[in-house]
């Protein structure tokens, strides 16, 4: 603080503003700093998805806001503000209000632990990946309730399964979860990416990887496994009854939480901000903008898998959930675990 | 053995990486779609687009009143009244076609015996109102002295196979 200001202004140097005032400011700085590139990234999420399903299906996209249709989120999101908010007569208005609240919130909340860089991270917690874990486990309260409190059938249909449907993936995920954890022996997210695993842990683990990578799609509920929204056969899933910003929140959260799950898969499989496959003479280059780029790189793979593959049914979720990925994790616990074992590799072997 | 073949499928995920790479090898081939107002797609010669009358070199209207057209039109959207001009020869005072009822059969432009009315190549006439489908013979005629050059060069390009 220069001492000129404090000569015109006190306040800024009493202890009560250095102690207090000042801190909140900072963190309160930081969060937009961290908050802002992410709702920027979530909007030209919903571009690159329409411009790769485009390509893919050879049609060109939105091309007709801005240069490319570059401008098209913001003539969405504008168009979205514009709407009426709608609450059905029968709803539960508290409830079918806070609902698209606190799916977008949590969304948001989760970032609090995700390293960006060496030391870009707005808390750097020791149990960073339990606290991910509940916050995305928490994902599904949003959803159930919108569900339940639009008192429509269809919503609640939705509402079901999205729920069935996010728990039964967060099993297998919490248990590829552990199979990292095992190899890095630390719940600090930057301490995981910091780690330098053996080349044959790396081999050992990329099964695991896919699995998260699939889950990721079920807990998002996206193609192939975004029965909720089911469109063909529960209209809309369960925000049919949502319009205006409550639906644009749900939109927000949705790809937020895409964006939250890539950015997962980056800080545990892919060495977060350090460049690709430890090449010491790429790191010249910002560790932010490897990040970025691994986190679109997942996210490609999102937007590829919605172009590729066609949704499952209900029971063939339930059983590659359940009876394929929850035996493979566990078997897979087992044997990374005897791996590192028997090559004394353990974390707190050596 | 068929088992451990289709464990072993499924477990690599050969054909989920084979339908990947499908998708992405189509997403770097030429795009099929036209970015439509400011790109269109070729029109033939005999396109049936929206109606014109058209006029002789000499700025004399074409049409001679013969009602063929209305005779034929199978949705009965022509509507002709005529009397003998001044100089004696026979116009039309009233050449009314409902854009609405118009099936775009292009009877009209094949009974017509002097090539007066003709369906041109133009397809972008959607109005906001039901009214201004309603043409009548001045926006006909006015049809016809915009795009008289294109009509004339597609009868022209079409005459040789009919």
């Amino acid at each position: 603080m220069p001492d000129i200001m404090i000569e015109y202004i006190p306040f800024l140097g009493s202890a009560f503003f250095t102690a207090y005032i000042l801190p909140v400011l900072c963190i309160t700085g930081y969060i937009l700093l961290l908050v802002v590139p992410l709702i920027l990234a979530m909007a030209y999420l919903t571009y690159a998805e329409r411009k790769v399903l485009a390509a893919m299906q050879l049609r060109q996209g939105p091309m007709m806001v801005g240069p490319f249709g570059l401008l098209q989120p913001l003539a969405d999101g504008i168009k979205l503000l514009g709407k009426e908010t709608i609450i059905p007569r029968d709803a539960n208005r508290f409830i079918f209000v806070m609902a698209p609240m606190l799916t977008f919130m949590l969304a948001l909340v989760a970032w609090a632990v995700i390293p960006v860089n060496a030391g870009w991270v707005l808390a750097d917690i020791n149990v960073g990946i339990l606290y991910l874990f509940a916050i995305s486990s928490l994902g599904v309260y949003g959803i159930l309730m919108a569900g339940w409190a639009s008192n429509s059938r269809y919503a609640f249909l939705g509402g079901l399964r999205s729920a069935a449907q996010m728990v039964s993936y967060e099993v297998s995920i919490g248990l590829v979860l552990v199979c990292v954890l095992l190899t890095t022996g630390s719940l600090n997210l930057t301490q995981i990416v910091v780690t330098e695993r053996p080349f044959w842990v790396d081999l050992l683990l990329f099964p695991m990887f896919v699995v998260f990578v699939i889950s990721a799609l079920a807990e998002t509920n996206r193609a192939p496994f975004d029965l909720p929204e089911g469109e063909s056969e529960l209209v809309g899933g369960y925000n049919v009854e949502y319009s205006s910003m409550t639906f644009a929140l749900f939109f927000l959260g949705e790809y937020m939480n895409m964006i939250l799950m890539a950015a997962m898969a980056t800080v545990l499989f892919l060495g977060g901000w350090l460049p690709p496959f430890g090449i010491e003479a790429l790191s010249f280059v910002p560790g932010v903008i490897w990040f970025a780029f691994k986190v679109s790189f997942i996210l490609f793979i999102f937007l590829w898998a919605r172009a590729t593959l066609p949704r499952y049914r209900y029971d063939q979720l339930m059983r590659l959930g359940w009876k394929v990925f929850l035996p493979l994790t566990l078997l897979w616990v087992v044997i990374v675990a005897g791996a590192l074992l028997y090559n004394n590799a353990l974390p707190g072997m050596q | 053995m068929s088992f451990l073949d289709q464990t072993a499928r499924s477990f690599l995920m050969i054909e989920l990486v084979k339908g990947f790479a499908l998708t992405l090898k189509y997403m770097f081939k030429p795009k099929v779609t036209i970015n439509y107002p400011f790109e269109k797609g070729p029109i033939s010669p005999r396109f049936r687009g929206e109606h014109a009358l058209r006029r002789y070199p000499n700025g004399e209207e074409r049409c001679i009143a013969c009602k063929l057209c209305e005779a034929i039109c199978p949705a009965q959207a022509i509507t002709i009244e005529a009397e003998p001009r001044d100089d004696g020869s026979r116009r039309t005072t009233r050449y009314d076609i409902d854009m609405t009822k118009c099936i775009y059969c292009g009877l009209c432009a094949e009974a017509c015996p002097v090539d007066a009315i003709v369906e041109g190549p133009n397809f972008e006439f959607a109005t906001e109102t039901r009214e201004e489908l309603y043409y009548n013979k001045q926006k006909l005629l006015d049809n016809g002295d915009r795009w008289e050059a294109q009509i004339a060069a597609n009868l022209e390009a079409d005459a040789p196979y009919r």
